[in-house]
């Protein structure tokens, strides 16, 4: 295809490579990271800091527009992922249907967000490497995230692997992989974004 | 007798709040209800080789499912007969023992105690068939269903299946190959009574109203076509959907009447990931096979439910895990089908992420606010009389199943009598 696809709308991306590239994303991102310039670490720390700072505020169009047009929003529910082909996921989502997900909640209708969840989160422990090019850097952090909603106060934790891609206007989120500790247990409402 | 009054507390209209919120009535659930009947532990599939096994529960009583050497289907209760301790602690897995982590006992997988250490220790009179793990009294799979009671009394589990029987085989005979449950499952815990989840299972009055999100979502793409269940938004009374009170509790809602063409089921599906992508290929390989392969990854909109704990919605296999009378497990075991292309099977694991993302939780919101609501003594009722005393809304078949309109609370209020039945029965000689 000459045109660019409006991945809003359409899935075109996500073929049989797609699954493969990402398979082979989550063996880089647990593999040890060879050493990375601090300058060049700082550049993947700040989209991380970002988008907790945009979570935590409920910013979710600005959130969105942190993430590239083919972008992948995994939460397995199996330990270290599985194979997605295979499985089912907590969240597997492209570009649609992570917009998707913000609509809904946007509604004023989803009742499972209504209200909505206050969290705040924290990350650490980050790391980061070259990925495949100049333009491509693999991320990991630790996560401990704080939900509040109806009375109740939860904790969240885990890891995350991102892959970051520079586009024109700086780097986006391509891949964004949340791996609860508790990934294949019983949660009550993850309505929310982790 | 009982310190409570059954009838009362069931009438043919509407149920007390009690029966959500009191845990006394719960603890007889937990005995009468998971226990004296069939209740749904496993899917064969889980289990496929000889020595496999799977832990879950019989109400509240750990159990494990075991293929046994011999290949025999067993459930064991998972507690060792010395002082208590559960004797397997894994959630799956493969072998011929189970040996005690407490003291060492170690037992069979078919449940005989097969050794304890330093037998000199114990009289001579002590007899290890003594001591094997207790079994519940029947187990029997329908087509890869395995259930299991504690009632030797109980009729055979297809009597028991009744008419829900010939359902489950539509659901399952889409398909030429075998539906097997090989993916992890999506597990939820809510804050409300587990008969919240079974009410709901058939219900489609708050589709328009609890969903309400869910379907809006459909908005943002503009489309002209109804997308799955967006026709409840438009008075489903007058669709050819309805709800069914199958009997022995188990009912049943059929969606399926507003699918009539090859096609219709994608074309209506709200989009997963890789949608076009994968279309494109199917359409390819499979040419004017296409469509019928693309619907499969489509739910079969039936939602059986059998009582107590087993729903099937959409392709998954939904099972009720009762915590508390306030706290229930609720599990979507995604299903794949064997023979079928791969790309229609990883389809069909997008699919089956879409409803307990997008639809389940706001449910489950209104579950626990229910909970919350029945919480208050002053007022007493929750009512199921929807379509009750309403001149030609039902229609009873000569098999004795009553069928209504979609939105009627008929499923409720009859599944609800033979909870009645159950409850009030003598207990009979439990294994
Ligand atoms: S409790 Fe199992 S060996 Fe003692
Ligand atoms: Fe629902």
């Amino acid at each position: 295809m000459t045109e660019i696809e409006n991945t809003s709308f359409t899935s075109f991306y996500v073929t049989a490579q797609f699954y493969e590239n990402v398979l082979a994303d989550v063996k880089k991102l647990e593999s040890d990271f060879s050493f990375l310039p601090i300058e060049r670490k700082e550049e993947a720390e700040r989209i991380l800091f970002k988008e907790a700072r945009l979570l935590d505020e409920l910013r979710l169009e600005e959130w969105l527009s942190l993430y590239s047009r083919k972008c992948l929003y995994w939460v397995p529910a199996t330990p270290g992922g599985g194979d997605p082909r295979k499985e089912v996921s907590l969240a597997f989502d492209d570009r649609r249907r992570l917009e998707d997900r913000v609509y809904r909640i946007r509604t004023g209708y989803a009742y499972s967000q209504l209200p909505l969840s206050r969290t705040r989160r924290m990350i650490t422990n980050i790391e980061a490497a070259e990925g495949s090019s100049e333009q491509e850097l693999l991320v990991r952090s630790n996560f401990c995230i704080h939900e509040f909603r109806v009375g109740e106060l939860r904790s969240f934790a885990g890891w995350t692997g991102y892959k970051l891609q520079k586009e024109d206007e700086g780097w986006k989120i391509s891949l964004k992989m949340v791996n609860l500790i508790d990934a294949d247990q019983a949660h009550k409402n993850l309505t929310f974004m982790l | 007798m009982t310190k409570w009054d059954w009838d009362y507390l069931i009438q043919d209209y509407r149920v007390h709040r009690s029966v959500y919120t009191d845990s006394d009535i719960f603890a007889l659930e937990m005995k009468k209800i998971y226990g004296d009947t069939w209740v749904y532990l496993a899917h064969e599939s889980e289990i496929p080789n000889v020595n496999d096994y799977k832990t879950t529960y019989l109400g509240l009583r750990p159990v494990i499912v075991t293929r046994d050497n011999d290949g025999a289907i067993r459930a064991l209760f998972n507690r060792c007969t010395h002082r208590g301790a559960t004797i397997c602690r894994m959630d799956k897995g493969n072998t011929r023992n189970f040996t005690c982590p407490y003291h060492g006992w170690n037992f069979a997988n078919d449940g005989r105690l097969a050794g304890v250490p330093w037998k000199q220790g114990y009289e001579t009179s002590f007899d290890k068939n003594e001591l094997n793990l207790k079994q519940l009294a029947k187990v029997e799979s329908y087509r890869g269903f395995i259930f299991g009671t504690i009632n030797e009394d109980a009729p055979s589990l297809q009597d028991h299946l009744g008419n829900a029987k010939e359902l489950l085989d539509e659901w399952i005979d889409r398909y030429d190959g075998e539906i097997v449950v090989r993916s992890n499952a999506h597990r939820m815990v809510l804050d409300g009574n587990w008969k919240f989840v079974f009410d709901n299972a058939a219900d489609g009055y708050h589709v328009s109203f609890s969903h309400r999100s869910l379907l809006a979502v459909g908005n943002r793409y503009n489309n002209e076509k109804d997308k799955d269940m967006t026709y409840f938004g438009k008075n489903p009374d007058s669709s050819p959907m309805y709800v069914q009170y199958l009997g022995n509790g188990h009912v049943f809602l059929d969606q399926r009447p507003m699918y009539d063409q090859v096609g219709d089921r994608w074309e209506q599906q709200r989009p997963q990931p890789g949608r076009e992508a994968y279309e494109k290929e199917i359409r390819e390989e499979y040419q004017s096979q296409a469509d019928h392969y693309l619907d499969l990854t489509a739910g079969a909109q039936m939602n059986l439910s059998i009582f107590p704990n087993l729903l099937i919605i959409g392709n998954q296999i939904q099972v009720i895990e009762p915590i508390a009378v306030d706290q229930t497990r609720l599990t979507w075991y995604a299903t794949t089908v064997d023979n079928l292309p791969d790309e229609i099977n990883t389809l069909r694991m997008r699919s089956q992420e879409d409803f307990p993302a997008f639809g389940e939780p706001d449910d489950v919101a209104n579950f626990a606010e229910c909970q919350r609501g029945l919480s208050i003594p002053e007022v007493e009722w929750v009512m199921f009389n929807r379509g009750y005393n309403v001149p030609d809304r039902q229609k009873v078949d000569e098999r004795g199943v009553i069928t209504a309109p979609v939105t009627d609370e008929t499923p409720m209020r009859n599944y609800f009598q033979e909870w009645k039945r159950l409850l009030t029965m003598e207990r009979s000689k439990v294994n």
